[in-house]
């Protein structure tokens, strides 16, 4: 045997440990966080949730934040209603037909709308349609929201539909599918849980975005009548009760922050249901 | 092999054009960007039987077979000239649509390639479905098409299971019953065994050899003797050239180009 492979060996078996040791700690690391956040507003908003907070509008002590849910809800499913079919066929184009002068353009654009500060989506948003209407509305939040989306759920399809083999698209044109109907059928079916995903992650994140609301939905201190009125949000509720001295809003707000991340698990959960049940099908 | 020489020779001497023809090649050629990789082909596939092409990797064989389902232009950059006939006419006139030539023109691939996401049973009626057509009765379908690919046995309990469950060999009968569900009329087949442990190329080539009597087959290996054990016709090609196409005993006893002599005894490829 060579000399010196014995300690070669060694070296690369305390290299291999020392690797193993950093990224665990670096998972740790960034778990922390994310521990500590849960904790945090678990503990905080149990302790300020109660049956009238479900069911009693915003106002004054003892009130609730039924409307400000309803609100969330609401302006999450009209703006994923809005965003994710757009955001998945247009991914779907991105990577059915890469090649395209347009395909290029478009992925350069969904890039850049990825980067805008969400304010500025909120401000496009009261320029184009609320000053139009006149009105602040969940309309006009729930379009801030899917414009957040968009580039989020563009990019994922992009990327996940890319990963689908092309003997899989082959072994579709092979049998006299068109390419539309392969990339329907067969490109966005294999990718789709990869795609769930992503939505969901879109779903989350616009979850959370507040700053594209304060001037397109506002705020409401009632449940709004129709979709092109005002809307109270949790997110725009939180900051808006945190901004204030009042102790009993800071512990409401607490548990708004709770019912918020309590809404992306829920929303999760029904999304993975939803897609394995028609797996099985 | 019995036969006498002679015998072999009276055949040759019958010429290929006597036969019925299915479809045909005239100075097909064809490329990837700049690389040519076809050069000016031009042979008959005759009706109902089988046709090996063969070659050394890279001879333009694969490439072939896609230009004669339209397969080729699918890939950025291919281009095709010349041209090929089904039952005399062109398949690629400006009028005719190329999804309508691949139902007519079925394929299996070299790699098996069943839709991961769908049943055995969905994967046997896909192509249908991704025509858009509600064939009336699938099961019966389903169970006459995996039986002509002799895999009804085998899967009858697992319909739904996944088709990538199953071996490689399975996976391959179930793509060509997934092909001949279209009911197509030609066959292509690219390097179909390529893959595959030799008990499961047996079946396949046991297969090819049964799917003879109802679709015109052609077929891409580089194994000269799987070449010699399927098919009726064989062509020769070399470096995106038809150097020889003749019966196929003829081919492996008697060839007349040195090169497929060459290539036959296994002194390059």
């Amino acid at each position: 045997m060579t000399p010196g492979i014995e300690s070669a060996y060694a070296k690369r078996k305390i290299a291999a440990r020392a690797a193993t040791v950093a990224s665990s700690a670096a998972v740790v690391l960034a778990l922390a966080p994310l521990v500590a956040i849960f904790l945090h507003v678990a503990v905080r908003g149990v302790r300020a949730l109660s049956v009238s907070f479900f069911t009693e509008p915003v106002g004054a002590r003892g009130a609730g934040m039924a409307n400000a849910v309803f609100g969330t809800i609401q302006l999450v499913l009209l703006a994923s209603a809005m965003g994710i079919p757009l955001g998945i066929a247009g991914g779907l184009y991105l990577s059915e037909c890469r090649h395209t002068r347009l395909a290029r353009a478009v992925r350069f654009c969904a890039d850049v709308l990825a980067g805008v500060p969400s304010i500025l989506v909120g401000v496009a948003v009261y320029a184009v349609v609320v000053v139009r209407m006149k009105q602040f509305s969940a309309f006009a939040g729930a379009a801030a929201l899917a414009i957040v989306m968009l580039p989020l759920v563009v990019r994922t399809t992009d990327v996940l539909a890319r990963a689908v083999p092309d003997s899989l698209r082959e072994a579709a044109l092979a049998l006299g599918a068109t390419r539309w109907r392969t990339a329907i059928f067969v490109v966005l079916r294999t990718a789709a849980p990869g795609i769930r995903s992503g939505c969901m992650l879109a779903v989350a994140r616009v979850c959370g975005e507040t700053a594209p609301l304060l001037f397109t939905a506002y705020n409401n201190r009632f449940f709004n009548d129709s979709l092109f009125d005002p809307t109270s949000t949790l997110q725009v509720q939180i900051f808006t009760y945190t901004m204030t001295p009042n102790e009993d809003w800071h512990a409401q707000a607490w548990a708004a922050a709770l019912v918020l991340v309590a809404i992306v698990v829920v929303l999760d959960v029904l999304a993975r249901r939803l897609v394995e049940r028609k797996e099985v099908a | 092999m019995t036969e006498s020489i002679d015998s072999i020779r009276l055949r040759a001497a019958r010429p290929l054009e006597a036969e019925p023809v299915k479809m045909r090649a005239t100075s097909l050629s064809a490329w990837f960007g700049d690389k040519r990789a076809l050069s000016n082909i031009s042979m008959p596939l005759v009706e109902r039987k089988v046709t090996a092409v063969i070659g050394p990797s890279g001879c333009g064989k694969s490439t072939f077979i896609r230009c004669l389902n339209r397969m080729h232009e699918v890939v950025a950059g291919a281009r095709v000239s010349g041209d090929v006939l089904l039952d005399g006419k062109s398949i690629y006139a400006p009028d005719v649509d190329p999804v309508r030539v691949r139902r007519r023109v079925g394929m299996v691939f070299q790699k098996p390639n069943p839709f991961p996401t769908m049943s055995i049973r969905d994967n046997v009626l896909a192509g249908l479905r991704l025509s858009g057509i509600e064939p009336p009765d699938e099961d019966a379908l389903v169970e006459e098409v995996l039986g002509r690919v002799a895999l009804w046995d085998e899967v009858k309990d697992s319909l739904d299971r996944p088709g990538g469950e199953l071996s490689g060999g399975q996976q391959q009968r179930l793509c060509i019953a997934r092909c001949l569900a279209l009911e197509p009329e030609v066959v292509l087949m690219d390097e179909p065994c390529s893959s595959l442990d030799p008990v499961a190329t047996a079946k396949i080539e046991e297969l090819i050899h049964d799917l003879r009597d109802r679709y015109t087959i052609v077929v891409v290996t580089h194994s000269m003797q799987q070449a010699a054990r399927v098919s009726d016709y064989t062509a020769f090609f070399y470096l995106g050239e038809l150097v020889e196409y003749d019966h196929a005993d003829v081919i492996f006893t008697k060839p007349s180009d040195p090169r497929t002599e060459d290539y036959i005894t296994g002194r390059f490829g």
